[in-house]
């Protein structure tokens, strides 16, 4: 069963909270019992508590999957991309390297690629994934258009990213201020920028230091 | 843009003065290819889909013509041919062709041709081609013939995996040169008792047919499909139980070819049945449904889960890539310094990229490809770009910056 067209995911990074519970409850996924799926980036963490929660994208056209010389990776007619396929996988490494969001990860003892395939065997089902089921700040939410916008009506998402002259259209939207024109998210416009708390609470101390 | 990358290592030269650079020189351009290949591959020009066919097609009849040649001249001019058995032998030329076609289509892909190339080109290299050899023998031994990879994501798949395919290999070492005329056996002249193997017309060994080694030989097919039973029982076991595997298993990828499989097992113990203890009741037609179930499974391969038995090996060739490549130097992020990955397979996925009509080529100044990034960084940049924009925001006063509250 496909996953409902009206259940949509949305990332808000900046109410991560970094407490971890999408990266515990993600290793109880079904599909890949025991290992997170979720990398929890700490921005720069000796001088920040920022934290990034980064699932998958689910690009309407995956790089991971084009580069992929063995075909392993597909995606679904719901817009899902599929984590590799076992009999497929050669354990290449190019999905890893060329995900432009740095999703995939390489289980190296088993020869194979695993990454979030937002929790098929529950979205399938009409449940939510394990993450965005536990997530207590909703930086990570799963659900319909209608209700995010009624609990968050300062937000509004976008599914577009630009990484230099490559645009990458996603299932999975991202949480960017109303009204601020926003028409997609230039990520290398972050080449240079700092965490927050670089410039605030903590340079003070570092500074008294 | 820099047209062509030569990359020069130390014992390998790799050019690429391949259809790559021929083809941007050419000035096709399969911006948008990307996406259409997911809409089966509607962008991709004509012209070039159809001489990856012709080539598919070429290769195909090229490895059909030598197994047929090689049928012909093994039986002796089919002397030794069954031509009880002239339907499998159709079906393993039939699939014999669409396995090779669709071999040549998929090493014609862009980042299956660079691995392929290279694999070749790192294995052969004189730098390392000793390690090299030492490293397929324990590569072959571990990750082939015992499955240890297999074994690691549970005992369960391991073992069902390696009871499969050891019953299969046993199997077709066994058919095949018999279906094929290769192997025959006459009785020793003047000895009823004994017979004398004959392998591509030529004689080998002789044994007695009431020995052991007889009865283990003439049950060849017999021992295996008991592997191969075993093997599906704990595989299917597993496809019927666990969650994981039921939310993503289709029918025709995932039990069609268990089903197959033991369908021929089944059919085939039963012919051993039929004439061991039933005097040959109904062999006729558990003939022909052996013959069904086998030749469906031929017609099969070339398409579904079984392929993976021919693309697999590709896994020996990655391996020594990835060991050379990172041998001969590693590539730094651009942002944070850090070696994150060989440069020999940074510099191909950026080419591989290319040809794929992405576009990831920027301006940031140090950073003349995305590619030159690493993934920890792009995790970084993708919440760090997220909270610019609510920044920006806030510093105009509209809203908070980086306040969760009612937004």
């Amino acid at each position: 069963m496909p996953v409902a067209a009206n259940m949509e995911f949305f990332i808000d990074p900046n109410r991560c909270i970094g407490c971890q519970s999408c990266v515990a409850a993600c290793s109880e996924c079904d599909t890949h019992r025991g290992t997170s799926m979720i990398h929890l980036q700490y921005v720069d963490r000796p001088i920040s508590v920022q934290t990034v929660p980064v699932i998958c994208m689910h690009c309407d056209s995956p790089t991971c999957a084009e580069v992929c010389p063995a075909d392993a990776i597909k995606r679904t007619g719901d817009g899902v991309v599929q984590t590799a396929r076992k009999p497929r996988c050669i354990a290449c490494n190019n999905c890893v390297l060329a995900c432009p969001f740095g999703v995939p990860k390489m289980q190296a003892e088993f020869s194979l690629m695993m990454k979030c395939d937002m929790c098929y065997d529950r979205t399938s089902v009409g449940l939510k994934p394990m993450c965005a089921s536990v997530c207590p700040s909703g930086a990570l939410y799963f659900g319909t258009r209608e209700q995010i916008e009624g609990e968050r009506p300062r937000s509004e998402s976008i599914n577009k990213f630009q990484f230099g002259a490559q645009t990458i259209t996603t299932k999975v939207n991202m949480m960017v201020p109303k009204d601020s024109g926003t028409q997609h998210l230039d990520v290398l416009s972050a080449m240079d920028d700092e965490p927050a708390g670089r410039s605030g609470v903590l340079d003070s101390v570092f500074d008294d230091m | 843009m820099a047209g062509i990358t030569v990359v020069r290592m130390e014992g390998v030269t790799v050019g690429w003065a391949d259809g790559v650079t021929v083809e941007r020189a050419a000035g096709v351009t399969v911006a948008g290819r990307a996406a259409s290949r997911w809409k089966g591959r509607q962008g991709l020009a004509f012209g070039r889909v159809g001489r990856e066919r012709i080539v598919g097609v070429g290769w195909g009849v090229l490895f059909t013509a030598i197994l047929a040649a090689l049928i012909v001249g093994g039986s002796r001019n089919l002397q030794h041919f069954d031509a009880a058995l002239v339907g499998y032998t159709f079906a393993v030329l039939f699939a014999t062709f669409a396995i090779t076609y669709r071999y040549s289509m998929w090493l014609q892909r862009p980042p299956t041709r660079v691995y392929w190339r290279r694999g070749w080109q790192v294995f052969f290299s004189p730098k390392y081609i000793l390690r090299n050899i030492a490293n397929w023998f324990r590569r072959v031994t571990a990750d082939f013939a015992l499955n240890r990879f297999i074994f690691k994501r549970s005992t369960s798949r391991g073992l069902a995996h390696a009871l499969i395919m050891w019953g299969c290999i046993l199997a077709f070492a066994i058919t095949f040169p018999l279906v094929f005329g290769w192997i025959h056996f006459e009785t020793v002249p003047g000895d009823v008792e004994s017979y004398t193997t004959f392998v591509f017309g030529f004689p080998t060994q002789s044994f007695e047919i009431h020995s052991l080694v007889a009865f283990l030989v003439f049950h060849g097919l017999v021992w295996s499909s008991f592997l191969v039973i075993a093997g599906v029982m704990l595989a299917m076991r597993r496809r019927m139980r666990d969650h994981g595997a039921a939310a993503l298993q289709r029918f025709a990828e995932d039990f069609l070819p268990l089903i197959l499989l033991f369908a021929i097992s089944i059919t085939g113990l039963l012919l051993t049945a039929s004439y061991t203890w039933m005097q040959g009741y109904g062999y006729d037609f558990l003939a022909l449904l052996h013959a069904i179930t086998v030749i469906f499974t031929l017609l099969y391969m070339p398409f579904g889960k079984f392929f993976h038995i021919f693309q697999r090996p590709a896994q020996l060739g990655v391996s020594f890539y990835k060991d050379v490549a990172a041998a001969e130097g590693m590539a730094k992020c651009r942002r944070c310094g850090v070696e994150y990955a060989p440069l020999l397979q940074i510099n191909d996925l950026i080419e591989v990229e290319r040809e794929l009509g992405y576009r990831y080529e920027t301006s940031a100044p140090g950073v003349e490809h995305y590619q030159r990034i690493c993934p920890s960084c792009r995790r970084t940049m993708l919440g760090l770009a997220q909270g610019m924009v609510w920044g920006r925001i806030g510093s105009t006063g509209q809203h908070e910056a980086h306040s969760t509250v009612n937004r």
